[in-house]
């Protein structure tokens, strides 16, 4: 399902003393299969952006096209639940979101919201929280008694259970430990391979972005202020950094070695692996000539 | 939609009213509910209406955003005027229609009472609109600091209270943080049968209480760490200051009372 937003702007508090304009003129266009990662500083309105991709927030300006359904401002937007069902939305921390007694019931409350039957919700749970590497046993456990990765993980299954054609992403491991954070990551990452889904993943991390995303967004003060694939944003570090942001350890690494040596390698290597061949082979290179 | 309540929420500006010393703008409001009711006929009610609206000019709250905050309220005044309007029965008879009666005293009845609910709502939410939150909590500590020698704990209510006010808009954000996460999980909150929409409290709630819980807990430790140990022989960072302003405005809240004190009837 494609989601495409044009000249979207979003104001918080609109006709108040307390207005403010939290996103402006943001066009975005994500085709269905993309892997999309958003960057942005805290308050760059990344998150804004985010609630428009499944219609929690109605834009104030501009057009959000959610596959066949047009989101405008000034509308009274019915039935949203076919695009909420299809879009599934990880928050920022998704633990605060559980509630029932036992994690399977929590599983189930979304898909079962959207329709499904509760036996087939029953064998979603089981499948999703296979997904996020969680065994059966823990089914019938309250949310509560969970640890916070847990909680985290079956936070995650619960909108997994939906079987949503698009999934966005919010900090999903903000506050786990460094392998919490690469399972899951990659966990999402082979859904999005095996099953075709559509990612969008807001996030701060430029390492997450080079690694996973083959589209990056680059958003400051409510702007998106550059869009491409991870080479293209890359190909130009130095201007990156201009604007403040960061960049992946391997590409800094890079450039210092570089600089150390004198030598440009000729393109910008965006994984350790790819990095250390290149160097592995210049420096043979170096010893053969 | 957590984002409407504007009501009596503190507006920042540049005014007179804004300088003031909380503690004589409480005074000053407990004063005018009181004295409100000396009022009881049109010239006391215009003197009235002649200081409300001196000092909502003086707030230099912009009128539109008044009138925004005052919309929720304003059925309430209108109904008040309504029940008056049609259950008093003195005076003489103005207009019958059917068993729709209306008389001289519950027209007059009717204007006053909503007028009166009018000024107070204007008044008070004047106080709140100008005055921090905190800046109230502060005003309130120290005018009731008498009650301490009847053991009465002013700080810790004192204490209590800002907190609460401290962490309405943090309730407020994770309120509408949780129902955007439950909403996308396909709960609806504003449309569908009343029984659904009732069952669709549940899931915000339960998380609502678990994190204000946790977070209560969380404040409390910190509270420790850094060295709390109640009100006995604390500083106060912000101190209070009494000024001229501050006396005028209680002078010409005590003229105003003696015009009212001349002039009902």
């Amino acid at each position: 399902m494609d989601i495409s937003l044009s000249h979207v702007e979003y104001r918080y508090q609109a006709k108040t003393p307390f207005e403010r304009i939290a996103i402006q003129d943001v066009s975005i266009d994500i085709p269905s299969g993309t892997y999309m990662a958003l960057i942005g500083h805290t308050g760059s309105g990344k998150s804004t952006v985010l609630q428009h991709l499944n219609a929690l927030l109605q834009p104030t300006k501009g057009i959000v096209k959610i596959g066949d359904r047009e989101i405008k401002s000034r509308q009274k937007n019915k039935s949203l639940k076919p695009v909420r069902q299809k879009v599934g939305i990880v928050f920022q921390f998704p633990e605060h979101q559980l509630f029932e007694e036992t994690v399977e019931k929590d599983i189930i409350f979304g898909p079962m919201n959207f329709g499904v039957s509760e036996e087939e919700a029953r064998k979603r749970a089981r499948l999703a929280l296979k997904h996020v590497g969680l065994g059966e046993e823990i089914l019938t456990k309250s949310p509560f008694d969970l640890s916070g990765g847990q909680m985290r993980r079956v936070a995650i299954a619960g909108v997994l259970a939906m079987e949503p054609e698009v999934i966005v992403l919010d900090e999903p491991t903000a506050g786990l430990d460094p392998r919490g954070r690469k399972e899951i990551m990659d966990m999402f990452y082979s859904l999005h391979k095996e099953r075709g889904l559509s990612t969008i993943l807001v996030t701060h991390s430029m390492e997450d972005a080079a690694r996973y995303a083959d589209q990056i967004v680059i958003m400051q003060q409510g702007m998106v202020i550059k869009k491409g694939t991870p080479e293209e944003i890359f190909s130009d570090p130095i201007d990156l950094m201009k604007m403040g942001l960061d960049v992946p350890e391997v590409v800094r690494f890079q450039l210092m070695l570089e600089e150390k040596i004198g030598t440009h390698l000729g393109q910008i290597y965006l994984s350790i692996e790819e990095l250390s061949m290149a160097v592995a082979s210049l420096v043979s290179g170096g010893v053969r000539s | 939609m957590m984002e409407n309540m504007l009501f009596g929420r503190y507006v920042p500006a540049e005014s007179l009213l804004h300088r003031m010393d909380p503690r004589s703008k409480l005074l000053i409001i407990f004063f005018f509910v009181c004295i409100i009711f000396i009022a009881n006929n049109g010239i006391t009610y215009a003197f009235i209406a002649i200081y409300t609206f001196i000092m909502l000019t003086m707030s230099r709250i912009p009128a539109r955003f008044l009138y925004k905050g005052l919309k929720p309220v304003i059925w309430l005044v209108i109904f008040t005027f309504l029940l008056q309007l049609f259950f008093t029965q003195q005076g003489t008879l103005l207009y019958r229609l059917g068993p729709v009666k209306i008389y001289e005293e519950g027209l007059k009845q009717g204007l006053f009472i909503s007028l009166r609910f009018l000024f107070l709502i204007l008044m008070t939410s004047l106080l709140t609109l100008t005055t921090t939150p905190i800046e109230i909590t502060d005003g309130l500590e120290s005018l009731l600091n008498p009650l301490k020698k009847v053991r009465f704990p002013v700080h810790e209510m004192a204490l209590m209270m800002s907190i609460a006010l401290r962490f309405i808009p943090t309730l407020m954000e994770e309120t509408d943080k949780i129902m955007k996460a439950q909403m996308a999980r396909g709960v609806e909150f504003s449309s569908g049968p009343l029984k659904e929409r009732i069952k669709a409290v549940v899931p915000l709630l339960i998380p609502l209480f678990v994190s204000a819980f946790k977070r209560a807990e969380e404040l409390a430790v910190a509270m420790e760490a850094r060295g709390y140990r109640g009100g006995e022989g604390r500083t106060k960072y912000r101190q209070l200051s009494w000024k001229t302003a501050d006396s005028l405005q209680l002078l010409v809240l005590i003229a105003l009372t003696v015009l009212l004190m001349l002039f009902r009837s």
